[in-house]
């Protein structure tokens, strides 16, 4: 029995998406786990895998065919024995209706029954232009397109102010291109006698280069640091952690609780920039930076304000473990309005972090050590965590940044405060 | 006791009315104010009763040349009063139109001198006496723009003319000065040369209709002259001297030599002054300067809820430049009201205001000059095709005539396009889409246009500025 492969949905919310490119052709016999094509999504373009093995029958939907709606037939796969025979009557888009027919990619497979998350990331709504779906058709006008290609510009890359969003002259002219330099930049011709293995990149690590590239060159990041006593919370902790074994408190689910408990005192840093808006959250969605083989991911604990010690603790187990193991969803690292980078258990004193767009800060975290501290005149030891939170100065000033710090820095030295 | 409104609309032309009907479209309660006639001068004494008069004049015209075409016309003659009497009937019957579609918007007209009070009120008089006070949060001033005189350049309306005496003439001049070669001096110097007046035109620049590009100036201006029109560029008006029935001008070249001319009318079309009197605008902070409101590129004035447009606020004094802003300055105001239609919203884009002139041949022209594209330092290339090698206008017996397309030749973008010849006013379209869909050279060139036409040679024009031109 032939199989069917289906435009495969690659995020809760993906109706439809770009196929982008086939990296199979027809008569290729196929394995589980070979790449059959490149999605786009307007966020991003994703591998579509086979799972099952065969040969490829027919490729119904050609390379660069936009809008292509998920469930839709794109190709069918044949199985040992069987000929194009099988093919007839099927047509592209259709799904026949052969019920034991297997949908192949993982994806698809592993379809989220859980609804998506209320809040979407700011680029991805709203009148913030600038994330154009790959794949759609951009409306330019004739001159805005030459200019910008003479000046090496993507099209896409530029905000329209037209009617309908087109792009237009002034457009072009007003644009910078920040991204597209960095394109030409983060290209640096390789070189060096010594001797070397080229290693491909991930999608992970191309969206990484891409995202922070972005990042640095658009976002305008300054930097705060504040030094944070941790003896009474260490000792919150020793308490708590004491009385069960069924749950570990870490010193980092404490700096969740107290990120999201200050950015409610502090709304004004929990917000994003958007060109000509802004939006300010309610609700503190705080990405924690997970650390996984060749990259880092950044799931989210929704509304971590509302949630104790142990529900974030056992969250951000659960989370880190289906970070490790590849299994995260769009739904778990899409959509939060903070992100934490902790590199304290890694013995690093202090570092910087780069912003994740569109969010408009991050907190980066370092090791927890007995210093000298005077107190009264007196030097004494101490357990201090040394904090910098990176901003985005189009959204966040720095007495609003030190009025995060201070309100995190009261949460986390009396973390009966927390109780509140 | 006062009427209350939303928007209180003060003048009645093509930018007032306009607005009008806008802002009722937008849900608005909305009233104008107009002292004369609904429609402006626009449509009462200035772009429409004289294409009336020009139409008359290029009738006459091909009458005069009926054996070009093969047809006998014989014992050619002109009713002036007749003439001049359908150009006020289509005036009143387009003025009447006006206030039905006032009325079919639901805008409440109020005939009177509107004066503003102050920010959100107005009040409006007739014959001296106060007749309504109206209030609205926003007001709207467009009253519009008047002939400009000078201490020795003023008209008596009896041998020295504004348009509004010329439009309705009460004789035939057999000798005509014209002083100012623009739009409206040009037009009637047509306009009476083409009926027999010895027509003398008197431009203060080097070229007549110098807004326009140079070569369609010399076009033209050779044009007049092959017609009879005398033309003194470079040269001004020192003196009239009024003779019982006569008037002796006194004219000045460049170079200090005077002569005197003497002729029984005169024209005076030197420019247009803003109606900013009496309107209580100083009284209420409202900036003027040289005769015409300040006013931002929205139509504000910087005085809450008081707006101008139009001919009031400067050049171009074009009435669908005033209808335009009459457009916009509603939208802004419905937008910052939170009114959910409005998207897209853009101020006037003055360098693509086309302008049009109805002298035979006509003229007309949008964006950059080849010259003014030089002065900006953009490196240019420049298509030309004259309309005798255009099918359709050697059969229509139009062979005079140049179009002329200036493109910038690094993006191909439509710089300008400028045209002289029969019915290039109504061609000028074509351009005016192309630059505001910013199309280059390639489109354009794409583009089919259909035989026999005159718009054909806007096609070869563009060919001609890349060495591609098929039929010349």
């Amino acid at each position: 029995m032939a199989i069917e492969l289906n435009m495969p949905a690659l995020s809760p919310t993906m109706e439809s998406g770009t196929l982008a490119k086939w990296l199979v052709k027809e008569g290729d016999v196929v394995e589980s786990g070979t790449v059959l094509a490149e999605i786009e999504t307007d966020k991003a373009t994703m591998e579509f895998e086979s799972i099952d093995e065969g040969t490829v029958g027919k490729i119904f939907v050609p390379e660069g065919t936009e809008n292509v709606a998920v469930g839709d037939l794109i190709a069918v796969l044949l199985e040992e024995g069987e000929d194009a025979s099988v093919l007839e009557g099927m047509a592209p888009g259709k799904t026949a209706a052969a019920p034991e027919a297997k949908t192949a990619p993982k994806a698809e497979a592993a379809a989220p029954t859980k609804a998506a998350p209320a809040m979407k990331p700011l680029g991805e709504v709203g009148p913030f232009p600038k994330a154009k779906a790959s794949g759609d058709r951009i409306f330019a006008s004739p001159l805005a397109r030459r200019i910008a290609e003479q000046n090496g510009f993507e099209i896409a890359d530029i905000p329209g102010s037209g009617p309908h969003g087109r792009v237009i002259k002034r457009d072009v002219e007003s644009f910078t291109p920040a991204v597209t330099a960095a394109k030409a930049a983060g290209l640096p011709s390789l070189e060096g006698d010594a001797p070397f293995e080229e290693i491909k990149l991930s999608n992970m690590r191309k969206t990484i280069a891409k995202r922070l590239t972005e990042s640095k060159q658009t976002v305008p990041h300054f930097y705060l640091g504040v030094d944070i006593e941790l003896d009474n919370l260490l000792a919150a902790r020793k308490e708590l952690n004491s009385m069960s074994d069924e749950y570990k408190i870490s010193v980092n689910d404490f700096i969740i609780r107290a990120c999201a408990l200050a950015l409610k005192k502090v709304p004004a840093a929990n917000v994003q920039f958007g060109g000509d808006v802004m939006r300010q959250y309610s609700r503190s969605d705080i990405s924690v930076a997970v650390a996984i083989e060749g990259g880092l991911v950044t799931p989210v604990i929704r509304g971590a304000e509302q949630k104790g010690l142990r529900q974030i603790s056992d969250e951000t187990k659960a989370l880190a473990k289906k970070a490790r193991d590849g299994k995260l969803m769009p739904e778990d690292y899409q959509g939060g309005t903070f992100s934490i980078s902790n590199l304290g258990m890694m013995g690093i004193k202090q570092f910087q972090a780069v912003i994740n767009p569109p969010q408009a800060a991050i907190l980066a975290i370092g090791s927890g050590e007995q210093r000298p501290v005077i107190k009264d005149g007196q030097v004494t030891a101490a357990t201090v965590m040394s904090v910098n939170l990176a901003c985005d100065h189009r959204a966040i000033d720095g007495a609003v940044g030190a009025e995060f710090l201070a309100a995190l820095k009261t949460y986390l030295e009396h973390p009966s405060t927390m109780l509140l | 006791m006062s009427e209350k409104f939303d928007i209180v609309v003060l003048g009645g032309g093509p930018g007032g009315y306009v607005a009008a009907i806008r802002a009722a479209q937008l849900g608005y309660k909305v009233a104008v104010v107009e002292r004369e006639n609904l429609g402006g001068i626009c449509l009462n004494w200035g772009c429409i009763p004289t294409k009336a008069l020009l139409r008359s004049a290029e009738v006459f015209h091909n009458m005069k040349h009926a054996a070009d075409y093969g047809l006998v016309a014989e014992g050619l003659g002109f009713d002036l009063d007749k003439v001049v009497s359908r150009s006020r009937g289509i005036a009143a019957q387009l003025s009447g139109g006006i206030a039905h579609l006032m009325k079919k918007n639901k805008v409440k007209v109020f005939e009177g001198e509107g004066k503003l009070v102050k920010p959100g009120l107005l009040s409006v008089s007739k014959d001296g006496k106060k007749i309504a006070d109206i209030e609205a949060g926003d007001i709207i001033l467009a009253t519009g723009a008047r002939a400009r005189e000078l201490p020795h350049l003023k008209a008596d309306g009896d041998k020295i003319w504004t348009y509004r005496h010329a439009l309705v003439p009460n004789t035939m001049p057999k000798k005509l000065l014209v002083i100012g070669s623009g739009a409206i001096g040009i037009e009637f110097a047509s306009f009476y040369n083409e009926l027999g007046a010895d027509v003398t035109v008197v431009e203060m620049l080097d070229r007549v209709m110098p807004v326009e590009d140079e070569e369609i100036s010399a076009f033209a201006q050779k044009s007049f002259k092959a017609q009879g029109m005398k033309i003194l560029t470079s040269s001004s008006v020192t003196k009239l001297d009024k003779k019982k029935d006569s008037v002796v001008c006194t004219v000045e070249d460049a170079k200090g030599k005077t002569q005197e001319i003497e002729v029984d009318r005169v024209i005076l079309a030197i420019g247009i002054t803003g109606n900013v009197e009496n309107i209580g605008l100083e009284e209420n902070g409202v900036k003027v300067d040289r005769g015409h409101i300040v006013a931002d590129e929205w139509g504000h004035t910087g005085v809450k809820g008081v707006h101008a447009i139009g001919d009031l606020t400067g050049p171009p004094w074009l009435a669908h430049k005033a209808s335009h802003e009459g457009v916009i300055v509603i939208e802004k105001i419905a937008r910052d009201k939170g009114h959910k239609e409005i998207k897209d919203l853009h101020p006037i884009d003055k360098g693509n205001i086309p302008g049009c002139t109805y002298c035979r041949p006509q003229v007309a022209s949008v964006g950059l000059t080849e010259k003014s594209a030089q002065e900006k330092g953009l490196k240019i290339r420049v298509g030309r095709f004259p309309f005798i090698g255009n099918g359709k206008a050697i059969a229509l017996g139009e062979a005079e005539g140049l179009v002329k397309t200036v493109f910038d030749a690094k993006t191909g973008e439509l710089l300008g396009a400028h045209m002289v010849g029969a019915e290039v006013t109504e061609m000028i379209q074509g351009y005016t889409i192309a630059r505001t869909l910013e199309t280059t050279e390639a489109e354009l060139m794409h583009t089919v246009f259909p035989h026999p036409t005159l718009s054909e040679m806007m096609h070869e024009s563009v060919l001609d500025a890349y060495g591609k031109a098929l039929h010349f």
